[in-house]
């Protein structure tokens, strides 16, 4: 909210926290052993074991649920439940200490807090700040190997993720298809910047930063395609439908030999360059200037939908998750609003597509269905709604694959994936980092109040006769 | 479907004793509303049968009838929800044009200017009732998402004006110290009036009410009763669905009684509660059905009445 609504009173400042000694150990008690305490600890111990089994032994053609016994059986198990207790321990004792931290920001902060102003207003600023303060500083410290998966695994992923956001997290759309429009993007690179990339290219050539609008406008072209006529279906209609054009894509890619090189892929897309106004920079095969590159663009991103979702456009489709009869009824254009949210997303994951292109080779592979269900996967874990969810949710999780990917080969990956995505569903639902507004909707959907669900599910009644 | 004005019949225009209300239908009448012949079928099962409404500009019009007799449904194919298999609605939101509404999808027909609330209230339950009211303020608003994700200055302009209206809004219904909270946290009477704050900040000429008195207490109604005056005082038009009585007495300027989808009465609530159909649809002759309120506020009906038609 603008601080300009004078007359609207500040949000009540947060109830006061339990004396000390004794009401802690109460608290700690009731964090233990309360029923969500009990949840959470079965939480971790489930997501304990499926590490074990995600790192263990691999299974045998004959025999494949033989890593799930070996796992098991080893004694390394009990390293992993111990650590899920470990945490269950951790996370209750938590809030004992935000009394501490909470004071020492006091302190450090008296001027401002007395000048009026919520504290709590900071406190997002500082977190953001140190938060893109590591991820300027983290590549220094990586090896040459983890900064290519820094890119390729989380850059690219995290920008994919932002843009998907904006579908499900937003406008609660399903949408199974996504990685569609980042294969358009890829394609038109390759078609715009060379002659011996694909077997057709454009009568003329652009350098791949000129390519990036046309890549959006051609992705969000696409988009609109798609969601014109299929956004009139409900929830999981939509996934079928955007599945299977997610699939046609894929499959064109892959066969239309004399136009996108079929499997073989598109080699030799240049790279990122500058070279006007006496400014001359090659991008070259360095992951380092992408990720910064990656970096910019993926805060601008944020902050960009951050506006977006505190403004009308983000309210409207809010209102549409929520109730969207009410929101018709109260002039919200409900298809054109889902539409712009379509759009907006595959335009991102279209330029994200650009970027990937002039990166590295790509063939159809970087295309399949897996990749969609890897960027759902990044969204739902990081926390539908939630900008910073996501991609704080796309560092984890890429992360982990990438120094798990000698215990765990890549062909299993998803098996684990599935399985983080089960349990998030199950126990966390909001994701990682919630976004507050959805995470209202899921606690209220889950005392019967209203019509969200988590992928957009409306009610069925009050169709047009 | 060419068919005459078969439906004015069904009306049964009728002279107000005090001479104020005309017959509906006179030529150069300025109607807000003028839905002819509407029928809305679901499959086998007839919710409105020929139903004909006029409501003048500026007055406040209610529609009774006893359970299922097709209220909702009336608004549903006004607002759009509906489609009505025939029948036409001229909705004229200032004197001189005229839009015919069936067809229209729901958004559009709340841009002309017909908002309503529901009677299951419908608020978007975890968004603040600022940010409820809002999101109708905000659906005549044009700037679009480019200037949103670039921060102009005259996006920012606009939504510094849609939050001060929304403010004024909530005071007027009386919600003010109610602004940041979550909307379903909201006591039922509150809930209800939110509803109409959200309703008035799309700038409707015709407001639709669906049963807004339903389950407040008696204080919360006669503070429903003035607002529904403010409102129509405002200059805009209201159309009530409403099941209580003496509301329908002390604000209605006439009313309009459904019953198994058709109009059988039309006229002053006086009238209208002196009629044999009208008693018979409420009290029953055969089938027993009764509604309590209206039952009794038939009985008394003279004397709210008096009251009323002054």
């Amino acid at each position: 909210m603008t601080a300009t609504t004078t007359a609207t009173t500040p949000p009540a400042p947060p109830a006061g926290q339990p004396g000390p000694a004794r009401g802690a150990r109460a608290t700690l008690a009731a964090a233990l052993l309360s029923l969500n305490g009990l949840r959470r600890l079965g939480t971790y111990l489930l997501l304990g074991l499926v590490a074990a089994v995600a790192t263990g032994p691999d299974g045998t053609a004959d025999e494949p649920l033989g890593a799930v016994r070996d796992s098991i059986l080893d004694p390394r198990i009990v390293v992993f439940l111990l650590l899920a207790v470990a945490l269950w321990l951790v996370v209750a004792a938590a809030p004992l200490a935000r009394p501490l931290v909470t004071t020492l920001i006091a302190r450090v902060r008296e001027p401002v807090v007395a000048s009026g102003l919520p504290q709590h207003r900071y406190a997002p600023i500082v977190t953001n700040l140190v938060l893109l303060a590591i991820a300027i500083l983290a590549p220094l410290f990586l090896s040459g190997a983890a900064r290519q998966a820094l890119v390729n695994d989380i850059g690219i992923y995290a920008l994919l993720a932002l843009g998907l956001n904006v579908v499900i997290g937003y406008a609660g759309l399903l949408d199974l298809g996504y990685i569609a429009f980042f294969a358009i993007g890829a394609y038109a690179t390759a078609y715009f910047t060379t002659d011996k990339a694909l077997p057709v290219h454009s009568p003329f050539l652009l350098n791949p930063f000129l390519v990036m609008p046309i890549a959006l406008i051609l992705a969000a072209i696409a988009g609109v395609i798609l969601g014109g006529p299929t956004l009139r279906l409900r929830g999981d209609y939509l996934a079928i439908v955007t599945l299977g054009f997610g699939e046609i894509i894929h499959l064109i890619a892959n066969n239309a030999d004399n136009l996108t090189n079929g499997p073989r892929g598109a080699f030799g897309v240049p790279h990122l360059s500058i070279n006007m106004l006496g400014l001359e920079y090659d991008w070259g095969n360095d992951p380092m200037p992408y990720y910064y590159v990656l970096l910019v663009i993926v805060v601008a991103v944020m902050i960009a939908f951050g506006r977006l979702e505190r403004s009308r456009i983000g309210r409207s489709w809010a209102a549409i998750r929520e109730d969207e009869i009410a929101a018709e009824a109260t002039g919200v254009p409900t298809l054109k609003m889902k539409l712009l949210a379509f759009a907006i997303g595959a335009s991102v994951s279209g330029f994200a597509g650009v970027l990937f292109a002039s990166k590295q080779f790509f063939n159809p592979q970087s295309f399949s269905l897996q990749a969609s269900f890897l960027v759902v996967t990044l969204v739902i874990f990081g926390g539908m709604g939630s900008r910073l969810g996501v991609v704080v949710g796309v560092a984890v999780l890429q992360g982990l694959a990438y120094y798990l990917r000698d215990p765990v080969p890549p062909t299993d990956r998803y098996i684990y994936f599935g399985a983080v995505v089960i349990l998030m569903m199950i126990f966390r639902p909001q994701g990682l980092i919630p976004s507050r507004r959805r995470k209202r909707e899921i606690q209220l959907s889950e005392q019967g109040v209203g019509g969200a669900d988590s992928l957009g599910g409306a009610r069925p009644e009050g169709a047009q006769a | 479907m060419s068919r005459h004005r078969r439906g004015d019949a069904v009306v049964a225009p009728r002279q107000a004793p005090t001479g104020a209300p005309s017959a509906p239908g006179a030529p150069g009448e300025d109607l807000v509303v003028d839905a002819r012949d509407l029928t809305l079928r679901f499959g086998g099962v007839t919710s409105l049968d020929g139903v004909s409404l006029r409501q003048r500009r500026g007055e406040i019009l209610a529609v009774i009838g006893p359970n299922g007799a097709g209220k909702t449904s009336l608004f549903n194919c006004l607002t759009g929800a509906y489609r009505p298999q025939h029948g036409r609605v001229f909705f004229s939101p200032e004197p001189g044009t005229t839009h015919q509404l069936v067809g229209r999808r729901p958004h559009a027909i709340t841009k002309l200017g017909i908002a309503r609330t529901f009677q299951n209230i419908r608020l978007f339950p975890a968004l603040s009732a600022l940010e409820n009211v809002q999101v109708g303020i905000e659906m005549r608003q044009r700037y679009g998402s480019l200037s949103t994700m670039l921060g102009l200055p005259h996006m920012r302009r606009a939504e510094r004006e849609g939050v001060g209206r929304a403010v004024e809004l909530l005071r007027m219904v009386g919600l003010e110290h109610r602004i940041h909270e979550v909307s379903a946290s909201l006591p039922y009477g509150e809930q209800r009036r939110l509803e109409i704050a959200r309703a008035l900040g799309t700038e409707p000429r015709l407001l639709l009410l669906d049963e807004p008195a339903a389950g407040t207490n008696p204080a919360e109604k006669r503070e429903l009763a003035e607002l529904i005056q403010t409102i129509a005082a405002n200059g805009i038009s209201v159309l009530l669905i409403e099941h209580d009585m003496r509301l329908v007495m002390s604000v209605a300027a006439s009313v309009v009684v459904l019953n198994f989808g058709r109009v059988i009465a039309h006229g002053t609530p006086a009238e209208v509660q002196r009629d044999p159909a009208v008693i018979e649809a409420y009290l029953g002759t055969e089938n027993g059905e009764s509604t309590a309120d209206a039952a009794g506020a038939a009985a008394d009906a003279p004397a709210l009445g008096r009251k009323d038609l002054d």
